[in-house]
């Protein structure tokens, strides 16, 4: 552990570890909220083209992509207000869009679709400190965002049509909570790589509220597992010597895995001690 | 059009089409102050259009709705207005608790990145005691029956200290009891002065509340008087003898024909 740590590159890595372990259930919570759930991995796609177009331009791939996602994320929150394609359809068409895209300009650029593997399954032991601060910039933005306006985005993703009648700017928020994921999707690059990035955004919610009731409650658990799964997956991908992004998700996917089995076990019991009382009007 | 800023809703010409398809034509609609109105027809009649369109959820190709006295583009005292829609979009992907469902009826009183305040939480407490759900403050929405996740959702609405209930169909799916704990509460609230403008299928225990009725058939109101008028079932079906448009069987001439 201590030899770990001495290590400047696994320092990098585990700061941008917490970071993204923080933002990605930050912002997911409210996806999955909305049924949106696979959101993040259209995104993601997109992403992908903005790395390709980095590549191409000699920009700098976080910068190309961020920018690239954001329009993407935009573009499907319009879609879906004004548009007649249906959600899914829409979704895949970014798939599809964004991975033809991202390869094709790869190959434009004369690099070999391997170049894309750094960003497509992340790299987080090749971190450099001008991409940990751009990582903690965007990450801390999105947490402070998707905690402080938590009270406006429940409402939003709670009930989109009560929400706009009570007079909430639901079109602004909507746009919002596209645009941080596009954010926290890049911050998640480097860490568990763009195919991967929305089961950082999704599993650790899915595993939370297996076991909670309220929705303040799956939030912060979420963050807290995508925390020990970014962290822990650092850790043992050093250990047994495995790329740290797909350890970090499966690491999430073993945490959702245990609060599935113990969430149904434990509403088991509690519907044996408070059988549904029916005088009461429970049904 | 005079401007009264007690009347609650005054829609005049409300036309809507959808797709290029005009689902509502031309129709008037009055709510006064605590009267409690219901809007009824049959499936595909418009009646949830139109609520939607009162509410500036679908847009209007024509017309006029003044909510307060104020047209509905400039209408900013959102929290005056308790929209109740249906019970089927309660529930959301990730848990959610009553307490935290009737707290986002509060967002027009709280400020950006503020916390809740002593006043939002003995709004919310209010709001949940008043429809009769005490003590399921900490338990989540999916765990509640359909008749409570009912209440809860006007409970949301009353959060906001709302003097207009418009609830779309609140009554679908709920059983006979259920309904009339949600007359109860209804009746209480309009007592106490509440407006309510509720869309129905059928009118069940609810019906000796209503003030005055008013049928829509396709897209166009077909009848608008008292509620006296509505004997039997109240579903829409073709009247055989009369020849009248589809509206509930038993109407008698009480009301205004058009």
């Amino acid at each position: 552990m201590t030899e770990m740590l001495s290590y400047e590159f696994m320092q990098r890595a585990l700061i941008a570890a917490v970071f993204t372990g923080l933002a990605a259930p930050a912002i997911g919570t409210f996806l999955v909220q909305r049924r949106l759930a696979l959101l993040g991995d259209g995104i993601g796609h997109v992403a992908l083209t903005g790395v390709a177009l980095g590549l191409l331009t000699g920009i700098a791939p976080v910068l190309t992509a961020v920018a690239v996602a954001i329009v993407g994320a935009v573009v499907i929150e319009l879609l879906r207000m004004f548009g007649r394609t249906s959600g899914d359809v829409a979704l895949a068409i970014l798939f599809y869009g964004g991975l033809s895209g991202g390869v094709l300009l790869t190959n434009l650029a004369g690099e070999s679709a391997a170049s894309l593997n750094t960003y497509l399954f992340g790299s987080i032991t090749t971190v450099s400190d001008g991409d940990l601060k751009i990582v903690a910039i965007l990450a801390v933005l999105v947490i402070s965002l998707a905690v402080g306006l938590s009270p406006q985005l429940f409402a939003v993703c709670q009930d989109e049509e009560h929400a706009r009648v009570s007079g909430v700017p639901v079109r602004v928020y909507s746009i919002l909570i596209a645009v941080l994921a596009a954010v926290t999707i890049t911050v998640a690059m480097r860490t568990v790589g763009l195919l991967l990035v929305s089961a950082l955004m999704v599993v650790p919610v899915a595993a939370s509220q297996q076991l909670t009731r309220s929705f303040r409650t799956t939030h912060a658990a979420a963050m807290a597992i995508g925390l020990v799964a970014a962290l822990g997956g650092v850790v043992s991908s050093y250990e047994i010597n495995t790329q740290p992004g797909p350890t970090i998700v499966m690491l999430a996917l073993a945490v959702f895995a245990v609060a599935a089995l113990f969430g149904a076990a434990t509403r088991r019991v509690r519907s044996r001690r408070h059988p549904v009382d029916f005088g009461r009007g429970d049904i | 059009m005079s401007t009264d800023s007690t009347q609650p809703l005054k829609a005049r010409g409300v036309s809507v089409a959808l797709d290029g398809r005009p689902v509502l034509r031309q129709v008037d609609l009055d709510v006064s102050a605590g009267e409690f109105v219901a809007l009824l027809g049959a499936n595909g009649s418009g009646k949830s259009t139109f609520v939607r369109a009162a509410t500036g959820l679908v847009p209007m190709s024509n017309g006029t709705v003044e909510l307060f006295g104020t047209p509905l583009d400039r209408f900013h005292d959102r929290h005056r207005l308790g929209y109740v829609p249906q019970r089927s979009r309660a529930v959301a992907g990730v848990p959610a608790t009553v307490h935290e469902v009737v707290m986002s009826g509060r967002l027009a009183h709280r400020r950006l990145f503020g916390w809740s305040t002593k006043a939002d939480a003995a709004a919310v407490d209010a709001a949940i005691s008043r429809v009769g759900l005490p003590d399921r403050h900490r338990s989540s929405l999916s765990e509640l029956s359909g008749g409570q996740q009912q209440r809860v959702l006007i409970a949301r609405a009353l959060a906001s200290q709302a003097e207009l209930l418009i609830m779309d169909e609140p009554t679908a799916g709920v059983d006979h009891d259920n309904q009339e704990s949600l007359a109860e509460l209804l009746g209480g609230l309009v007592h106490e002065g509440t407006s309510v403008l509720l869309v129905a299928h059928e009118l069940g225990p609810l019906r000796p509340l209503i003030d005055r009725a008013i049928v829509l058939h396709a897209g166009e109101v077909a009848y608008e008087g008292p509620c006296e008028g509505l004997v039997g079932e109240d579903h829409a079906h073709v009247h055989a003898h009369t020849g009248q448009p589809p509206i509930p069987e038993g109407l008698t001439g009480e009301g205004v024909w058009r």
